[in-house]
């Protein structure tokens, strides 16, 4: 495999995974995050149990990207996790309760109990997507390393304005892409009002995308640097914005299914703008750029890469393989049985 | 506290927490494959009853493991960053190969398994059944993979130096310790452990079936139900603790061979000798720190027998290893006797229990049904105790003879932090802890539900049955 950039494949690999953990458990928040908009009990479970069997497994593209990096570039895991501390730490806490909540939460038919879980879901669900949002907003401007590439900062210095509007923009997408996701889950009154907040999340992600897109292009120009030197990445920038108009126009004629992919695609393209502007740095140092953790420095041996790439074509087909058929299993509307949440 | 003292009592928190959960989850997994083959197997509904009671108690401890286990993946970055770097090209991709092949499985499956039960056939959903606790297994696998590197790594080269040293591979499957790799060169100890970490999750899943059986047969509840569970787990309960004693025989003269120290310090041999004696029962004398050693009610040259099969073999002391490269003798040597006291203890009740059993005298014994009501406490203490001996035995390195475990720090990572992060945790994982054992003591009282006797949806169908010959 000596001719192969292992670098490269790796670079991409990781991306795809945190993409596809973006795409899954996107909705999976999303939902938490309209959890509490119902105050209706039997309509919080539905809406549970829209994602009640798939939840785990989509978390599992967290904790594969999480290996995947620390086995391909364990100098950006060493960093950025020890870096990051204290978010980290926060993440864990957030994605721990809103685990727990969905198992724990209709086990017990108390009032006080089910608010504490309920709360805990939704609040859980928003930290975790805000504070995904607020780690990729850092990647995107930078942040400071050492010589040894070690993070030189402070936890209160990666909560600047630009992350935190990212992790805003972050809870809007995913909560748009949770919204449409339980339109095509349920029936009946919940799914008149489910529309209805898909609709607001939906504008409230447009207007979220819009000042982004600005503040980034005129604040963090090297999110453009790329495409400044090959203007055919553009075609990306436009099918990002292609997907994300034709989300509505879609919503609105009831294909509620194809707003879905609509939605996904949306995340798939800002990844791909994220990744493609990003190379080959993974950890962009500012204001020491020479201190930067790339694809080169931060990688693994070549041995590893190819073993894990082995590794990667063996699993990874057979992962979505069965992956595809449990979510063909639980297709369609969401029905309560005795073994819902 | 300084920030190695707090980070480590922090990774022994939530490590030993969250080991609470993974080995019920194999062991309980094992329990429900047994009882749906039953069920397909006979065709006799109360096994349809006993896998789905067993699968609420599976979904709820697979839940807690999931939400610890997350934390530990993230914890090797977060405070042990220079340990990542030195490693991550070898550790880093156990953990990737344990995401891609047994968590992707397990939690996959999981959703057939808890809420497949009306939407799919029997032989569809027993399929299920069997992915997860395959999963499970392998997750097993791949953690014990990479845990195994850090106690007697093989398979890889140091490059460079300094600061930037770090471990690569150079023979991914000797570093795994693969069985088809030649013996010299692959690490010794990976299967060893292997083996003797999976009975012990599934002597867990085994002795909380027997737990609860024997609970309801004491209460007079649920007796149909209890006295087959029992059966079975009693069954699997005996297997298991046999197997175990075999595995820690095998798994203690491998530490003999490869972590002398290790073997010292769990023996507390101070002296190197032939004919050692093993110390069955006592405590280390630590009057003079230099030489720590355990009294007690010895058997001479019971431990020369036992790691060489051979009365006369010497066995190495710590007294061949400077004091900094002892590991700290008496809570290995705690930890090591409480684990193989549990084991023989469980081995014993597992005998009893099957004996009474195939006389037909358990349900009238209650002695002996109180004794398993709280056998399951000791599979999950000899569980924890195992692995405090493991890592403590491994001290005072982290990569053994390679990295000591004050170099693998996080070097940005400051003491108030982490203690912010431990207290953090420690509110967090007691709060859930006390929850986990409520609830499970609600599905417990509430029991097996008598609806279950009767399937529903496309596992009523009988043509799924395999038909008699």
């Amino acid at each position: 495999m000596n001719h192969i950039d292992l670098n490269s494949v790796w670079f991409v690999l990781v991306g795809v995974l945190f993409t596809g953990y973006a795409i899954l458990d996107g909705f999976d928040l999303g939902i938490g995050a309209l959890h509490l908009f119902t105050s209706k009990d039997e309509e919080r479970r539905v809406i549970l149990n829209a994602i009640g069997p798939v939840w785990d497994g989509n978390e599992v593209w967290l904790v594969t990207g999480g290996g995947a990096l620390f086995a391909a570039f364990p100098e950006v895991y060493a960093t950025v996790f020890s870096g990051f501390y204290l978010a980290f730490v926060l993440l864990l806490c957030a994605l721990i309760f809103r685990g727990v909540a969905i198992e724990f939460r209709s086990k017990q038919p108390m009032r006080w109990w089910r608010q504490m879980w309920d709360i805990s879901f939704a609040v859980g669900s928003i930290l975790s997507s805000l504070l995904i949002g607020v780690a990729i907003g850092n990647m995107a401007l930078g942040i400071p390393l050492d010589a040894h590439g070690e993070f030189a900062g402070t936890f209160l210095g990666l909560l600047t304005p630009y992350p935190l509007l990212i992790g805003v923009t972050t809870v809007a997408l995913f909560m748009m892409h949770g919204a449409i996701y339980g339109v095509m889950k349920t029936e009946g009154e919940l799914h008149d009002k489910l529309r209805g907040w898909a609709l607001n999340a939906i504008i409230f992600f447009v207007i979220c995308a819009a000042i982004t897109t600005m503040v980034t292009l005129l604040y963090v120009p090297r999110m453009a640097e790329a495409l400044k030197e090959h203007p055919w990445l553009f075609s990306i920038a436009l099918l990002n914005m292609l997907s994300i108009a034709n989300i509505p126009r879609e919503f609105h004629r009831g294909n509620d299914w194809l707003a879905f992919v609509s939605s996904c695609a949306t995340m798939a393209t800002l990844m791909a703008l994220f990744g493609i502007n990003q190379y080959p740095n993974l950890v962009f140092s500012s204001p020491n750029p020479e201190n930067s953790l790339n694809i080169i420095n931060a990688a693994s041996s070549q041995k590893t890469l190819g073993i894990m790439l082995i590794i990667a074509c063996i699993g990874v087909p057979v992962v979505l393989t069965y992956t595809a058929c449990i979510y063909w299993i639980f297709r369609g509307k969401v029905k309560m049985t005795r073994s819902s949440y | 506290m300084d920030v190695l003292t707090l980070s480590r009592i922090q990774f022994g928190l939530t490590i030993g927490f969250h080991y609470i959960y993974p080995p019920l989850s194999i062991g309980i997994g094992v329990m429900l494959v047994i009882m749906e083959a039953a069920w397909l197997k006979t065709g006799k509904d109360i096994y349809h009853q006993m896998a789905k009671f067993w699968t609420g108690v599976f979904a709820l401890t697979f839940a807690l493991g999931v939400a610890t286990g997350i934390v530990m993946e993230f914890e090797f970055g977060t405070n042990w960053a220079a340990y990542s770097r030195f490693v991550g090209d070898i550790f880093g991709s156990a953990l990737a190969a344990e995401g891609i092949f047994a968590f992707f499985l397990e939690s996959g499956f999981l959703a057939v398994l808890l809420f497949g039960w009306d939407k799919v056939s029997r032989k569809v959903h027993f399929f299920a059944t069997c992915m997860v606790c395959l999963g499970a297994h392998f997750s097993a696998v791949w953690i014990i993979v990479a845990n195994s590197f850090m106690q007697t790594p093989r398979g890889y080269h140091i490059v460079d130096s300094g600061m930037r040293s770090r471990a690569e591979v150079t023979d991914f499957w000797a570093m795994v310790g693969a069985p088809w790799v030649s013996a010299t060169i692959r690490n010794p100890s990976t299967i060893d452990r292997l083996f003797h970490t999976v009975c012990g999750a599934w002597c867990t899943g085994a002795f909380l079936v027997v737990s609860v059986s024997a609970y309801y047969l004491l209460k007079k509840k649920h007796e149909d139900f209890a006295r087959r569970s029992l059966q079975i787990g009693l069954i699997v309960a005996l297997i298991a603790t046999v197997l175990q004693a075999i595995t820690g025989d095998s798994s203690a003269r491998g530490v003999a061979k490869n972590q002398p120290a290790k073997l010292a310090a769990f023996e507390g041999l101070y002296n190197t000798m032939s004919n050692a004696p093993l110390v069955l029962v006592g405590y280390v004398d630590n009057s003079n720190p230099l030489q720590p050693h355990a009294v007690g009610i010895e058997v001479p040259g019971l431990l020369s027998f036992m790691t060489y099969h051979d009365f006369h073999a010497t066995v190495t002391g710590l007294e061949a290893f400077p004091p900094q490269d002892r590991p700290p003798v008496a809570p290995c040597f705690l930890f090591f006797h409480g684990m193989v006291g549990i084991g023989f203890t469980l081995l014993a009740v597992a005998v009893l229990g099957v004996f009474y059993g195939w006389r037909k005298k358990l349900s009238q014994t209650r002695w002996l049904l109180w004794i398993l009501v709280f056998s399951v406490l000791g599979p999950e203490i000899a569980n924890q105790l195992g692995w405090f001996a493991a890592e403590v035995g491994r001290q005072p390195w982290i990569v053994y003879g390679l990295l000591r475990t004050p170099e693998g720090l996080s070097k940005v990572v400051e003491a108030n932090t982490v203690l912010t992060s431990l207290i953090l945790f420690t509110f967090i994982y007691f709060l859930l802890f006390a929850v986990f054992i409520y609830v499970l003591n609600h599905k417990i009282q509430h029991g097996p539900n008598p609806d279950d006797l009767v399937p529903h949806g496309k596992l009523a169908l009988p043509d799924t049955i395999i038909p008699k010959k």
